[in-house]
């Protein structure tokens, strides 16, 4: 089995490109798909300490991989909201670039 | 062999992450890259024993979402991310920096965790998990139901031409 310090590490790693990912493009989409990068590194850890305490014999406890289900449920429900705001900019500002919507901005 | 399989579903991973963040022409490649991700995190999930969970990365983000970004990069016609120089150059260097040391931080605190066990009998196997979000975790299936049925109200409205 591999050791769990690596899938942290791998987690950590894709958390940080969604950050990195986040920060730098200045696209919408490419900005959601980073945050859905975070999410599923959150995911990799969650299984991962899933896998490392998964309860006594007898009494197996799921409750990493659980959160996880919810963790997709809510990234799904935030995508279709971001694209749909996506959608509506579009369509006031012919763009997908956050720069361009600076209204609340002092 | 498992070993093996998991560096490899790990570059895969990576590299994914990296074409989909660094490709700034071109907005369905950033997409397919994502794709790639999802199934090499999925392999990973196969690797650990935790299937229903590999099965629904499968279906929900390599399905479901990834259609759902395509079908509005095609419905919007996006162009290419233009770099103004300048400023722009600026925050890159600046959040290179930020992420250099939030990857330092992270990666310095993970020594020292023990050897996972051997998996027991059933887990993550879709009985075990079914089981336990129909029993104990009940609430939390019906809370989610809530949150999806919210998120696709909220949807339609927010991209609909004209609310009235």
């Amino acid at each position: 089995m591999v050791p769990l310090d690596h899938v942290i590490g791998l987690s950590a790693v894709l958390f940080t490109v969604g950050v990195f990912g986040v920060l730098v493009r200045r696209n919408l989409v490419v900005m959601l798909m980073s945050i859905e990068l975070m999410l599923n590194a959150v995911n990799l850890a969650f299984v991962g300490f899933n896998r490392l305490w998964p309860g006594t014999e007898g009494a197996p406890a799921f409750d990493g991989q659980v959160f996880v289900l919810m963790v997709i449920t809510v990234a799904a429900a935030e995508v279709a909201v971001g694209l749909g705001i996506l959608l509506a900019m579009f369509r006031n500002r012919d763009s997908v670039d956050v720069e361009e919507v600076s209204l609340l901005k002092w | 062999m498992a070993t093996i399989l998991f560096y490899a579903f790990a570059f895969l991973a990576v590299v994914g992450a990296l074409g989909m963040v660094l490709n700034f022409r071109n907005t369905v490649a950033s997409a397919m890259s994502l794709v790639v991700t999802m199934v090499a995190l999925a392999g990973i999930y196969v690797l650990m024993g935790a299937h229903l969970i590999a099965a629904f990365q499968i279906m929900v983000y390599g399905g479901a979402i990834v259609v759902l970004f395509l079908f509005v990069v095609m419905l919007l016609n996006i162009g290419t991310d233009e770099l103004s120089p300048g400023r722009q150059r600026l925050v890159k260097l600046g959040s290179a920096l930020i992420v250099l040391f939030l990857l330092v931080r992270f990666l310095r605190v993970l020594s020292g965790f023990p050897e996972a066990p051997p998996a027991p009998e059933g887990f993550g196997g879709y009985r075990e998990v079914g089981i336990a979000l129909y029993t104990d975790y009940v609430l939390l299936v019906e809370m989610a139901s809530l949150v999806l049925l919210a998120a696709i109200v909220g949807a339609l409205i927010l991209a609909k031409r004209k609310v009235d």
